[in-house]
């Protein structure tokens, strides 16, 4: 993997390759997922190896239960916790500016401050800068002003997840990506293959050792709601600029037959994570980020909500403070894509795309 | 302890893979089932933790497994290694049981994963669960609860209460206070007893104290020493156990696979001396790796020294402990608290002994040294390639032969003829079978399949 041998500091790093060099001299857990074929490749564990584990990590912890070395016994193996670990501490270190990383991954508090900042200077916007004419969600904001303040917002941290992946990449030694390492990591992350267990039947996640397949549904329910919502944008705004075509739509449109699914997928979807993560063992993930993971879930669940309110709300007098409160939750989310939860996906994104490009040929062991 | 009734109709001593399969299969037939586990919750399943496989007959690829493996080859392996010390009958029986194991297996929550990198090459044999064996104890246990069997934890057996032909109740202690458990029926399967180093000792002498035990501490013999006692008919030789060499810096107790050493082949192997003591490129390793553990437990405080060079660092599995590294052999002697000038001499004759020719890691290459009193033949290629690498070994306990003879049903015997209501199964009666030796998942398919009968025979006779 990779050949920068330079150590990072840090206990996290250290006492994930701890665990990794005991796991690695067992090998019992191989079928559970990408992390145990991966580690096969070599005896050392570099830095930027254990940073490309842990970001392949899934925290199924599938092996936490199967493993004969969790504590009590002296080994004191818990690589899902070691492995989340390092995976944050990588989220941290790779983000900039880092001191905003390091407060939103584990404050949730910080976020919903945040919030409340960005909430209320919608509502002073809308106030001085209500538009004389406009219909729709432009009688409270128009176009023009919606786009000047959310495009920074978007694009801005989409540009500083790029640096960070940059380095991630520099981090973990991937090499040329091909075509068929693309498919490949779409492939998993689109079946969320890595929470199957290896089996098929799910992850250990909220039932102790019984495997099931929960939190993949509600995951994947929550990621394709999102997605459909992005599309439900995305399909707006082209309506908007190549047709000439104006918000509000109705609901045999492209950006309604899109989100109105997608945003009641992401509030079932959120809401399962949600109720998931409070039955789970904190002890067997990043326990400092708890409460920034959880207060991230809310958060993307609150866009839906508050979207799936806005629409309902037409035409009625709720619609001036419903749109303030979806867009600043929207611009939260936005916001905090580089140092929230969020970024977990371009990480893990980018740590299947380095792992179909790590592989081994076939046959060779 | 929820209400618990006055009387069950089977109680299961022991809490691994034979005793649970026992408990599902009697449950599954309508019984009321208590297990006791000796070991609390975090370490229970014994041994079965440790494990991985099931050894299985089977005459067309089904999966995992591949071709086929057939009964006659089977028991030729078996034969084998145990070089005839078996029961053939109890060894068909369980050899052609093992093959409706799998499916039994599966239904039951264990699940296989087809053998991958690093192991040997066993998928034709060979069953891997998917996890390990605490995967499989776990599914196991999910299965009694499901079935409303109810575990004790920290349940240690002191007594099992025999009168004439009869037991009628077992004393114990739950988590520290006395209990009578009254069953119809009574199920032993608490295992060996090598996690009692005093009874090792008395076997194998004070040497034994020294050894470390692979599996679990929790396997002392109480119930098997118990029986005994009370007359019960024994199997295998209470002198032996089976030992291989592991890494030295091992826990005492409970280090499971991870300790494991392949290095050897490799390698020369000194004693504390600094002298070689057996040819160490006698056969494929893992074919000699059972014989090692005797090896060492011969030398002066049962200790070896596996040293290699940079050659062959990357031709084994990963240590889970680095090994010791140094620049020169003097300086890994001295990090290894040898004398140097003797493994200098050691090493020097054995280079200087080296011959040219192809080296082949995976087979018998037949490299061997030329004019050693004590030659290494195969894998003979000498260590002038720094930096140099060193590991300690010891004796690892795997299991003790000492155990309960039982009957195709599984049925423990006294002197006076059978015990109506006591079944074994698992390594406490696998000196039935494997009477020397060990073939790799063969433990597990005894504690399967005598599990199995034992629970049925149990569930019939309280019926």
């Amino acid at each position: 993997m990779s050949l920068d041998q330079t150590p990072l500091t840090g206990t996290a790093t250290d006492e994930a390759r701890r665990q990794i060099e005991i796991c690695n001299a067992c090998r019992y857990c191989e079928g559970f997922c990408a992390v145990f074929p991966a580690m096969t490749r070599q005896k050392a564990f570099a830095a930027g190896d254990l940073t490309q584990l842990a970001n392949l990590c899934h925290n199924c912890r599938g092996c936490y239960y199967a493993c004969q070395y969790t504590a009590p016994h002296e080994f004191a193996l818990n690589i899902p916790a070691a492995l989340a670990e390092v995976r944050v501490e990588s989220w941290e270190r790779l983000a900039r500016p880092q001191a905003m990383a390091r407060m939103f991954q584990t404050h949730g508090v910080a976020m919903a401050g945040l919030l409340v900042v960005v909430l209320a200077w919608f509502f002073w916007a809308m106030s001085v800068w209500r538009p004389e004419g406009g219909s729709g969600f432009y009688a409270y904001l128009a176009h023009g002003t919606m786009v000047a303040i959310f495009t920074p917002a978007f694009l801005v941290p989409l540009a500083l997840i790029a640096l960070s992946l940059r380095d991630y990449w520099r981090e973990v030694g991937g090499g040329r990506v091909r075509l068929s390492h693309l498919q490949s990591a779409l492939h998993s992350a689109a079946k969320m293959k890595n929470l199957s267990g290896g089996h098929g039947e799910g992850c250990n996640f909220e039932e102790g050792d019984r495997f099931s397949d929960r939190r993949r549904v509600f995951h994947q329910v929550m990621m394709y709601g999102f997605l459909l919502c992005f599309a439900s944008t995305a399909s707006g705004t082209i309506m908007h600029y190549a047709l000439g075509w104006e918000a509000p739509y109705p609901l045999l449109s492209p950006p309604k037959l899109l989100g109105l699914p997608g945003g009641v997928m992401m509030v079932a979807g959120t809401a399962g994570l949600v109720w998931l993560k409070l039955r789970a063992d904190r002890n067997l993930g990043a326990a400092r980020v708890w409460g920034g993971e959880m207060a991230f879930i809310l958060l993307l669940g609150g866009v839906a909500v508050t979207g799936l309110a806005l629409y309902a709300a037409t035409g009625s007098a709720l619609v001036g403070p419903l749109l303030a409160i979806h867009l600043a939750t929207v611009m939260v989310l936005f916001l905090l894509m580089p140092f929230s939860k969020m970024v977990h996906g371009f990480f893990r994104l980018a740590a299947l795309v380095a792992e179909a490009g790590m592989q081994r040929p076939s046959g060779k062991s | 302890m929820t209400a618990w009734p006055e009387i069950f109709d089977l109680a299961v001593v022991g809490g691994g893979n034979a005793a649970l399969c026992a408990a599902i299969t009697a449950a599954e037939a309508g019984a009321s089932v208590l297990i006791l586990e000796s070991a609390p919750l975090p370490y229970r399943g014994g041994n079965s933790r440790h494990t991985r496989n099931f050894r299985c007959m089977h005459q067309g690829p089904i999966f995992p497994l591949t071709d086929s493996y057939e009964e006659e080859e089977y028991l030729h392996d078996l034969m084998l290694v145990t070089k005839g010390k078996t029961d053939e009958g109890l060894a068909r029986l369980a050899i052609r049981s093992s093959e409706e194991c799998l499916p039994w297996m599966q239904a039951h929550g264990v699940r296989f994963q087809p053998s991958l990198s690093g192991t040997l090459s066993l998928s034709r044999t060979n069953a891997f669960f998917l996890g390990g064996g605490k995967a499989l104890v776990n599914a196991y246990y999910n299965t009694v609860a499901d079935l409303g069997v109810i575990v004790a934890y920290e349940a240690e057996v002191t007594h099992v209460h025999r009168e004439g032909d009869r037991i009628t109740q077992l004393e114990a202690q739950i988590a520290g206070r006395p209990v009578t458990v009254k069953a119809r029926a009574f199920v032993l399967a608490s295992g060996g007893f090598q996690g009692d180093v005093d009874w090792l000792a008395r076997a194998w002498g004070p040497a034994a104290r020294n050894f470390l035990i692979r599996g679990t501490p929790y396997n002392r013999g109480v119930v098997l020493r118990d029986m005994l006692d009370q007359g019960a008919e024994s199997v295998g030789d209470p002198t032996q156990c089976h030992a291989v060499a592991i890494d030295g810096r091992a826990p005492k107790f409970d280090g499971g696979i991870v300790t494991r050493l392949d290095c050897v082949p490799f390698s020369i192997v000194v004693n504390k001396e600094g002298d070689r003591f057996y040819d160490e490129g006698e056969d494929v390793w893992p074919k000699r790796y059972a014989i090692w553990g005797r090896l060492v437990a011969a030398q002066p405080d049962q200790v070896g020294f596996a040293l290699i060079d940079a050659k062959s660092i990357d031709l084994f599995m990963p240590s889970v402990f680095p090994p010791v590294k140094a620049d020169t052999i003097e300086g890994l002697a001295v990090a290894m608290g040898l004398d140097p000038q003797a493994v200098r001499r050691t090493v020097d004759s054995f280079n200087a002994a080296c011959r040219p020719g192809p080296f082949h890691p995976t087979e018998l290459d037949g490299l061997r040294t030329e004019g050693l009193n004590l030659p290494k033949t195969n894998w003979a290629r000498p260590l002038d390639t720094p930096p140099f690498y060193g590991y300690q070994l010891r004796p690892g306990v795997t299991f003790t032969y000492l155990g309960l003879k039982v009957d195709e049903r599984a049925q423990v015997h006294s002197a006076e003829g059978p015990i109506r209501n006591l079944w074994a199964a698992g390594e406490i009666m696998a000196g039935s079978i494997l009477g020397e030796g060990y073939l790799a998942g063969f433990g597990m398919t005894i504690g399967t399949v005598f599990g199995r009968i034992a629970g049925k025979e149990a569930a019939a006779y309280v019926a």
